[in-house]
């Protein structure tokens, strides 16, 4: 519900706000520009300023003090009213007060799009949708991120979701208060709040006659000071009754100019000074660095917008209609899709294709759809993503309450499969809860829980098989994401390590495809890649990509990655037979997640085997010299110590401070976690110096590092789930 | 460009009990290419001791802006029931405002005068920018004002 009136709402007003956020964060350089053109006067009196300016300008009519500071004199011109800044020590002109015809029409289109006031009305309502926005968006990354207590920890996710999360938070503090000071000011103008605009005490008369003071003895413009001056208008010397008109902060009233005396006087009312305080909040008028921090958050509006309708795209393709949906009364088999993204769909999808080209006739829905009964049904399959921290996803919101009151168990079986991401703590948690909800009220198994980590293809097959069996029918389960287009690579150098120890392994290292200016132009070029990030590589005559860590950024000029040689692996047995001048088909995919945080904190990094591939990366790329350690795991340092040359020669110039290494095939040989163990009053030492982790290698490795770590930590009262929510424990397991 | 016909309304003093004793004038105010946003004006007829008689038509409908017009403002007490009626848009620079009403024969050479009072934002105000004795003699006869206005006219 939230998600789709985000969706609707922002679809629905993103032209003109473009319009409005583009021309306000124009608008909002124009106090600081105002107050860098100031003349800062000493602290004089308002009579003292009126008398200079009097005499230099003997037709004044009005003297006004800017919230810049700037003093403007306003008088009758040549060809209309005419305004000058003036200079408050000597009273002289300083420079015409003109706004040009383009700011006023920057600002006539900000406030009104230039259409009156129905066009006030739009942009009034354009600031409240943008106000929804802001809110309805912090609430989803609230509970994506698992609560309002994390909404500033890391965004997980895509870089489209990502730069979206990113820079809807920095922003969402400056859009706030814009949008709710642009509704109240919209409320003020068309007069549903009150803005106490000029109560003027009633006007006196005057009967006595003589000479005029001269300005400067005036006693009540005497005891104002400059800076608390507003305006101050003139006595219309045709009008022998008139007197002076002040405005100060504090109120206004009527000065009259024979003796000098106020003779009415009214303080601001509250609506007043709240309207002038607010007006001051949104157009930065006499806060100037305020100004240019709404300014800045506005801008960012235009780059949500585009992200925005990234996501919103790529989420509609993934929802295309499932084609040969049999109704839920028929169907032999039942698939009920919990998706966030929509990616779980196109695994539905698949699913639903291959059981309908084996005859069945299957039902697919999403989770909220749950049914009480499906009389024909013989089994259903539950596929479900989990949202931010174990929540329920978008079209499962409901499921469990549904599946509470559903009484009886029904008498076929089903099955839960799990969609998810390693890197968050709560890896398929949501499916988990399915599960055991079902298991609680009753319903039967087909098959054990089994979980797809990062939407892999592979362990989607290797379901497929395990459902192969169970049904006693032959399925093949060949998802194939949406994938980017492939660049053929050519290999132009390996080394190879660890046949010695059964452990073939090579570290290959591709050219850069040439990046043409049109490819480049089109986005179709090789993209810009960081150490950490996925290459995927195509096999011949095979759809399903494999992913390797890139060992290598594209200011290394070229792309390294490291592979082992598994027994029967396909792709990995693909990749040991290239011989340089060979050539694979692939495709890069982000993985920021896996990626050193900014800044110049220690970095600990834990490898084994060819998880050292990223990490290496890291180490290569770490021209800042910021303090690097390096733990280590191989079997034997004679056969497989990966990157040996190169890491002597990185610990030579200092990218990487120290390393450690362990070889279980050498006499007292070991693993990593052992050593990490060892070392634990050091590692914590940097931790408590808010050292990040990264950790790349196998599952079991992964498992043991953690354990290693989580008894490391515990003495300071630690645990890698804290520092995972923090972003400073990452892994990259394989 | 604005044209009316209209009896004035009822609340004001300048109303006749019949047609028969009024005539229909037509008030046009031309403004200055000056440059800035469009300027508020109001015209208002004052009685031969200078007090504040009635509104013949306010150029400008965002109340909040008329204490900028103070002549008006300090005449009427700013009674926006004194405004029903008689109000349009604001004017902008370089443009003509033209108003035809119906105006009680007792209005003309009797001391009444008509004022304009107009303002415009980041400008000055500019209370009585015009005011002009109501005679039969000056009607026809354009006249400038002080600073937004290049020439006013009234003609019957």
């Amino acid at each position: 519900m939230l998600r789709w009136i985000h969706k609707v709402l922002a679809l629905f007003v993103i032209l003109p706000l473009m319009a409005l956020v583009i021309s306000g964060s124009m608008l909002s350089v124009m106090p600081a520009w105002d107050r860098a053109g100031a003349i800062a006067p000493d602290r004089i009196s308002v009579a003292v300023l009126a008398g200079r300016v009097a005499n230099v300008h003997p037709g004044i009519a009005e003297l006004k003090r800017l919230p810049s500071g700037k003093v403007v004199a306003f008088f009758s011109g040549s060809d209309g009213p005419a305004a000058s800044v003036v200079n408050p020590s000597s009273g002289a002109p300083v420079s015409d007060y003109v706004r040009s015809r383009f700011e006023r029409w920057i600002t006539n289109l900000h406030r009104s799009f230039l259409l009156g006031d129905s066009g006030r009305m739009v942009a009034g309502a354009v600031a409240l949708a943008m106000l929804v926005l802001t809110l309805s968006g912090l609430q989803m990354t609230a509970r994506r991120m698992g609560g309002w207590r994390h909404v500033l920890g890391r965004a997980r996710g895509d870089g489209v979701q990502r730069i979206h999360t990113d820079l809807g938070r920095l922003a969402a503090l400056g859009l706030l208060l814009s949008t709710l000071t642009a509704s109240y000011l919209s409320l003020t103008t068309f007069g549903l709040i009150p803005d106490g605009a000029s109560q003027a005490p009633a006007f006196p008369s005057v009967t006595s006659g003589g000479p005029a003071l001269p300005i400067e003895q005036i006693a009540a413009l005497r005891a104002i000071d400059l800076s608390q001056l507003r305006e101050l208008t003139f006595p219309n010397p045709a009008n022998p009754s008139d007197l002076f008109h002040l405005i100060t902060a504090a109120g206004e009233g009527y000065i009259e100019p024979l003796k000098g005396q106020i003779l009415a006087w009214q303080d601001h009312s509250i609506a007043r000074q709240i309207y002038e305080t607010i007006y001051m909040l949104h157009t930065g008028q006499g806060l100037w660095w305020l100004g240019l921090l709404l300014g800045v958050s506005a801008l960012g509006v235009p780059v949500l917008g585009l992200t925005g309708l990234g996501m919103w795209w790529s989420r509609r393709r993934a929802h295309a209609p499932i084609t040969d949906n049999t109704s839920a009364g028929q169907a032999d088999t039942v698939i009920l899709v919990g998706s966030e993204g929509g990616s779980t769909w196109g695994f539905a999808r698949t699913l639903h294709a291959a059981l309908t080209s084996n005859g069945h006739r299957v039902h697919t829905a999403a989770m909220d759809g749950l049914l009480r009964s499906y009389p024909s049904a013989r089994r259903m399959f539950l596929l479900t993503a989990t949202y931010g921290d174990g929540a329920a996803p978008g079209t499962a919101g409901t499921f469990l309450k549904r599946l509470d009151e559903i009484e009886r168990p029904p008498s076929f079986p089903v099955a839960v499969l799990g969609f998810g991401d390693r890197q968050f703590p709560q890896f398929c948690k949501f499916s988990r809860d399915v599960a055991a909800a079902l298991a609680s009220k009753g319903w039967a198994s087909l098959m054990p829980l089994e979980t797809i980590d990062r939407q892999s293809a592979q362990e989607f097959a290797r379901w497929g098989e395990a459902l192969s069996e169970v049904l006693d029918e032959r399925l093949m389960l060949s998802h194939v994401p949406d994938r980017p287009r492939t660049h053929t690579l050519t290999l132009t150098e390996r080394l190879d390590y660890g046949a010695e120890v059964q452990a073939p392994t090579s570290v290959l290292r591709f050219a850069l495809p040439g990046r043409g200016v049109f490819a480049h132009l089109t986005g179709r070029g090789w993209p810009r890649f960081a150490a950490g990030d996925l290459i995927a590589v195509l096999p011949p005559d095979c759809d399903l990509p494999r992913y390797y860590s890139l060992a290598s950024s594209t200011g290394d000029g070229f792309i390294e990655i490291c592979v082992r040689k598994h027994a029967g692996g396909l792709c990995s047995g693909f990749l040991h037979g290239l011989q340089p001048g060979d050539s694979i088909e692939a495709f890069v995919k982000a993985n920021p997640a896996f990626r050193p945080a900014r800044g110049r904190k220690p970095v600990i990094l834990i490898g084994a085997g060819t998880g050292i591939g990223p990490l290496a990366g890291f180490i290569r790329a770490n021209a800042a010299r910021r303090p690097m350690h390096l733990y280590f795991g191989g079997r034997d340092p004679a056969s497989d110590f990966l990157y040996g040359c190169e890491i002597a020669g990185w610990l030579d110039d200092k990218r990487l401070s120290s390393l450690a290494t362990v070889f279980s095939r050498v006499k007292d040989g070991g693993y990593v976690q052992d050593r990490l163990r060892k070392d634990a009053d050091r590692l914590r030492a940097l931790i408590a110096d808010g050292a990040q982790i990264m950790v790349c290698g196998g599952r079991d490795m992964a498992a043991g590092v953690m354990e290693a770590i989580a008894d490391v930590l515990a003495p300071a009262g630690l645990t890698p789930l804290a520092l995972k929510v923090q972003g400073r424990f990452v892994e990259d397991v394989y | 460009m604005k044209s009316i016909l209209a009896a004035l309304a009822m609340t004001t003093a300048l109303t006749v009990p019949g047609l028969a004793m009024a005539r229909p004038v037509t008030l046009t105010t031309t403004l200055n290419n000056y440059d800035g946003n469009g300027a508020y004006l109001v015209l208002y007829v004052t009685d031969p001791t200078g007090a504040y008689k009635g509104t013949l038509w306010m150029a400008g409908s965002r109340s909040k802006y008329y204490s900028h017009l103070s002549g008006w403002q300090r005449g009427s007490g700013g009674n926006l029931a004194d405004l029903n009626g008689i109000t349009g848009a604001s004017v902008g620079a370089g443009r003509t405002l033209k108003v035809t009403l119906d105006l009680a024969d007792a209005l003309f050479d009797a001391g009444y005068k008509l004022h304009i009072d107009a303002a415009a934002e980041d400008l000055r105000d500019s209370p009585s920018e015009v005011v002009v004795p109501l005679s039969s003699a000056g009607a026809g006869r354009p006249m400038a004002g002080r600073s937004y206005i290049r020439s006013f006219a009234y003609d019957m």
